[in-house]
């Protein structure tokens, strides 16, 4: 592109970068790259709202960064001085709670999304994996930072959930004392938790989440069979940019009405100050997307064939997973009449399963 | 073998050895220290007489939580407080007269035997003595 002197400052400037960096190609495959519109076209925007809810992640973390102590005497007091002395904190702690929770919530959905349309399928095999591997690191980040505020229910749910870790075969025993920074839940506990929390999880995560989203630009969105088989002149299209792009924002905003909404009307509690020396209180519980799990966990019994239940249900949570993780590998050799069928099946079970303990959980 | 296999096994080995040597620290640095543990023999837990029968309160045993009990009865019992299931602390239940486990509903009686729920062994006991109406626990001699 070249430069005379009629441009106006704004394409001068873009001038000036596309001589060196070459980004009106880029620009140009985003303009070209178009999104169906159909009847299912409101699943596209999930990813979409899962990813604004990270960046609102990474942006009020850091400023919570600013003030919250990762140590065991002084956490539980900065969360609170957060929440009553500085200005604005207690919105700031709210809103990372509260979208933290979002966020798992919807990158659940979009993963769901894409299982029932079966969008895993080639050639979207690593977006699948990579997204698969983005929820189990979002997992992360909620069991980490919920024992971040050093309160009772957190450090009771991190001592029950790292010494559920101990049960797996073989490196249990090794990942649970690594995990915990020594025998017990303590203040090292705590340490580890918060590096791994701003610094080991973010790192994987930015790294995984960029492959994403340069794979669902490549190879564009998953058209469903039906949209599939139209015509090229039947289908509906609109750009990607910037017409899908200002729809997703859209959503973006409304979603972050509702985060602001929440975080004013439903606060996040800080609870009581962990104490080592204390009772169990009653009502210890995961955070809710871990309840699915510790709700079976407490059905298998204590023994199954000498096999312990613990260590059975933490190794089939394990193997499901990974199967999940594989899913596009494997469904290549169910028949394609019948496909379609056995991953709706597969599907409905699953959420059934995961929607039925997590409530079951909340019952009892 | 020709050369060329040979040099890439050599270089092979070589990367091999070179990742081994980068990840051994690395894993080394993070399996904590064994911190020495406090070698308490036993503490002191108050005054006899001040302790009511059907209560209990947790003393702190070194680094470990223990939960000392004065029965109906007006005997003292002094046991591990961690849940032998999954690593909580136990309280004493006035109204059951029996020591439970808040986070998945265990239950041992009095002498630390897991009578309900999912706890898989009794709760350790440690020995309580009382000297001038002072509260020694202390740990049982193996």
């Amino acid at each position: 592109m070249s430069m005379s002197s009629h441009d106006s400052i704004g394409q001068r400037l873009f001038g000036w970068v596309d001589e060196r960096f070459r980004i009106a190609p880029l620009i140009e495959f985003l303009r070209h790259k178009k999104v169906p519109m159909h009847r299912h076209t409101v699943w596209y925007y999930m990813g979409g709202v899962a990813l604004f809810l990270f960046i609102v992640q990474v942006i009020t973390g850091i400023l919570l960064i600013l003030y919250y102590k990762g140590d065991e005497a002084t956490a539980f007091e900065s969360v609170r001085f957060i929440t009553t002395k500085v200005k604005f904190g207690w919105l700031i702690r709210s809103l990372h709670s509260w979208s933290a929770n979002f966020m798992v919530f919807f990158v659940f959905v979009h993963m769901f999304s894409t299982f029932f349309a079966r969008a895993f399928r080639k050639p979207r095999e690593l977006t699948w994996m990579t997204g698969f591997l983005l929820l189990a690191l979002a997992m992360g980040f909620g069991f980490t930072g919920y024992l971040l505020p050093w309160n009772e229910l957190a450090y009771f749910a991190t001592k029950v959930g790292t010494d559920i870790t101990g049960a797996v075969p073989l490196i249990g025993n090794m990942a649970k004392l690594v995990l915990r920074g020594g025998e017990d839940v303590t203040g090292a506990t705590l340490s580890r938790f918060y590096a791994i929390h701003i610094a080991i999880l973010p790192a994987l995560f930015s790294v995984l989440l960029g492959l994403h989203l340069i794979f669902v630009q490549r190879l564009g969105m998953h058209e469903p069979s039906f949209v599939e088989k139209l015509p090229p002149e039947r289908k509906k299209m609109i750009p990607f940019f910037p017409n899908f792009l200002l729809r997703d924002m859209l959503l973006w905003l409304i979603v972050l009405n509702i985060l602001l909404y929440l975080s004013v009307y439903f606060p996040w509690e800080i609870g009581e100050k962990a104490d080592m020396f204390a009772s169990a209180p009653e009502g210890i519980r995961p955070e809710w997307y871990f309840m699915f799990m510790f709700q079976t966990l407490k059905l298998i019994p204590a023994h199954v064939l000498l096999i312990e239940g613990e260590v059975l249900g933490i190794v089939g949570f394990g193997l499901v997973g990974v199967a999940w993780m594989f899913v596009p590998f494997w469904e290549k050799a169910i028949p394609s009449a019948k496909s379609r069928r056995t991953i709706l099946v597969i599907g409905i079970i699953s959420v059934t399963f995961i929607i039925g303990m997590t409530i079951w959980g909340y019952l009892v | 073998m020709d050369r060329r296999k040979f040099t890439n096994m050599v270089l092979a080995g070589g990367l091999l050895g070179w990742i081994g040597s980068v990840l051994y620290p690395i894993v080394c640095y993070l399996t904590p220290p064994k911190v020495a543990e406090a070698n308490v023999g036993s503490v002191k837990a108050g005054t006899a007489s001040d302790f009511r029968p059907n209560t209990a309160q947790i003393v702190k045993f070194g680094r470990k939580p223990v939960i000392l009990i004065r029965t109906e009865g007006g005997d003292f019992r002094a046991l591990n407080a961690t849940c032998t299931h999954l690593d909580c602390i136990v309280q004493y239940r006035t109204d059951l007269k029996q020591i439970w486990c808040a986070c998945h509903n265990g239950l041992y009686d009095t002498r630390g035997r897991n009578i309900s729920g999912p706890p898989p062994r009794p709760l350790d006991e440690y020995v309580v003595k009382v000297v001038n109406d002072e509260i020694l626990v202390s740990r049982p001699a193996v």
